[in-house]
């Protein structure tokens, strides 16, 4: 057995043990996932009528997110108290009560068990002893809040609110996007071939952003000698990038030589598919937050998103995105957020470099658990700035990581 | 008569496969009129009335920006598909419009050899006469995963 510990250099160094651990992956699953952490279940507007539901995922657990007949939200998860099994089977509907097909022991929207098929037996005969204990293995109730139409929860007693969870430096960005009701337009789900971690420390990644994704670069449309910033939590766990909206007319590209400097052959033909509306009113083109352990929220110029990543082994990883609008948006902007939607999911122009990359990380590492990435740039610090050539943010991902796994 | 329309829808699926699996990304916006309108979708998106795309273009002057963007901006890793197009149903509309609906199925290889049934789904299809030029393709793929990335088109 490996012996696990971190290297001596801290938050520059991220042994490669981290993603290849079966033991780690369990240990994650219960101090990170189901410890003080929140996560990101849902949209309230898949939630939008008295006993409709969803299901989604809290790291490996299954579970439910209903709203109940008085309008309450309530998640908990989806596994029966009796063997085990599935309660509810489809990805979404509505419901007057939730039965396990097993053996039809039902459910209310909360999640309480109320009724157990034949526990008195028939006629005298059968069923459960009168001091049976069935509820003490009742699906888990999760704590719920939303906060402007996402919705999040948790099994931890002891977690903060979720507004003290994401603290002072990134809840003002968050608001920033969710300034009306939302409207879902899609979703879709891309699998990745990695550990989890790699795809929030790509997201993270304020530095790889022009260099791996040639898009934006080779049509001279965003670089990094933009105006923008990187806000990161003290605690490093949540992180938001953003970058304004100014054409580069610098040449610090071509300068260096890079693979991803721009050419006046590349120009895109129609570029309609680019076509932003400041419907923010601050001059922001592109903002990335991510909140531990596994939320995104995206503005890409008007594309508008939450991904949410969800583990699913070692080696895989599913997220899972869903596009929205918001429910005025006229017909014009939903045309727009339509053919913006072009620049990301598993066929998007800016993003689908990013499963390339992390499964190439995945494979890279195979034969050096003990061998460690190094993430220097910008110093050995965790802290908000003004350069996205840096990885400040990615260090802060390892510091929330190595506090909740005791590592 | 309709059994010639059928052979030569038949055919303009063949070729626009075949276009694909051989790396002929170029010739890919000659298959669609001036204005024609290509979209990736997901059952589960139209089935919810939602009109998420996982791709849209819109006239070739779109399709060959996805084309450049292949060729020149994004990175993914070598690989090729496989295309079977079959169960072609056609319906004439007008002296100026087939539809068509087919199944396809879509295998892609890796460079190391890997290879995954990639995509399953339906070509829906407005084919303009007497060109044979895709006035719309809407790919309806039947699963909402997609493994890794989608580069090449359907």
């Amino acid at each position: 057995m490996l012996e696990k510990s971190w290297p001596a250099e801290g938050v520059t160094r991220v042994p490669y043990w981290v993603y290849q651990d079966e033991e780690i992956y369990r240990e994650e699953q219960a101090k990170i996932f189901r410890g003080a952490t929140w996560s990101y279940l849902c949209l309230e507007a898949e939630l939008p009528e008295p006993k409709s539901f969803v299901t989604t995922f809290v790291g490996d657990m299954p579970v439910v997110v209903t709203r109940d007949p008085k309008g309450a939200l309530h998640a908990w998860e989806n596994r029966c108290a009796h063997r085990g099994a599935l309660v509810c089977m489809q990805p979404r509907g509505s419901a007057e009560r939730f039965t396990c097909i097993y053996h039809n022991w039902t459910y209310d929207h909360a999640g309480n068990l109320t009724s157990v098929a034949f526990r008195r037996g028939i006629a005298g005969k059968g069923g459960m002893p009168a001091d049976a204990r069935p509820e003490s293995q009742a699906p888990k109730q999760l704590r719920v809040e939303s906060i402007h139409g996402l919705v999040f929860g948790t099994l931890s007693n002891e977690v903060a609110s979720l507004e003290t969870y994401i603290g002072p430096e990134i809840l003002p960005r968050l608001k920033r996007v969710l300034v009306k009701p939302l409207k879902v337009l899609g979703s879709y789900t891309q699998v990745l071939p990695n550990n989890w971690k790699l795809y929030m420390d790509n997201v993270k990644d304020t530095y790889h952003a022009s260099l791996l994704h040639l898009f934006f670069t080779r049509f001279r449309i965003n670089r990094l000698t933009q105006k923008g910033g990187v806000f990161v939590s003290p605690d490093g766990a949540h992180h938001c990038t953003y970058t304004e909206m100014v054409e580069d007319r610098g040449d610090a590209y071509e300068k260096d030589g890079m693979r991803s400097a721009g050419s006046q052959e590349f120009r895109l033909e129609d570029p309609e598919v680019l076509d932003q509306v400041d419907e923010l009113g601050d001059g922001v083109a592109i903002q990335i937050l991510s909140l531990f352990p596994g939320f995104v929220l995206h503005q890409i110029r008007n594309s508008l998103a939450a991904r949410q990543v969800v583990p699913k082994g070692i080696d895989r990883t599913e997220l899972h995105w869903t596009l929205f609008g918001f429910a005025d948006d006229d017909e014009a902007m939903t045309r727009r957020r339509i053919l913006q939607a072009n620049l990301v999911g598993p066929a998007g122009y800016i993003s689908m470099e990013d499963g390339a990359a992390t499964g190439f990380v995945q494979r890279g590492v195979a034969g050096s658990p003990e061998r460690a990435s190094v993430i220097e740039m910008g110093g050995s610090t965790i802290a908000s700035g003004d350069s996205r050539i840096t990885e400040t943010a990615v260090r802060g991902l390892w510091k929330a990581w190595r506090h909740y796994m005791q590592v | 008569m309709e059994l010639e329309l059928q052979l030569a829808v038949e055919q303009l699926h063949a070729r626009y496969a075949h276009a694909l699996d051989a790396d002929r990304l170029e010739e890919w916006p000659e298959f669609f009129t001036e204005k024609g309108r290509y979209r990736i979708a997901t059952a589960e998106n139209e089935e919810r009335g939602l009109p998420l795309p996982v791709l849209y273009a819109e006239g070739r002057a779109m399709l060959r920006d996805r084309v450049a963007s292949l060729r020149h901006a994004n990175i993914y890793e070598p690989q090729r598909y496989r295309h079977l197009v079959s169960g072609v149903l056609i319906e004439k509309d007008s002296d100026r419009l087939v539809r068509s609906t087919a199944n396809f199925l879509v295998i892609r290889i890796m460079q190391d050899g890997a290879t995954l049934l990639f995509a399953s789904g339906r070509y829906l299809d407005r084919i303009t006469l007497p060109e044979m030029l895709y006035e719309e393709r809407v790919v309806v793929c039947d699963s909402r995963r997609f493994d890794t990335l989608l580069a090449i088109p359907l």
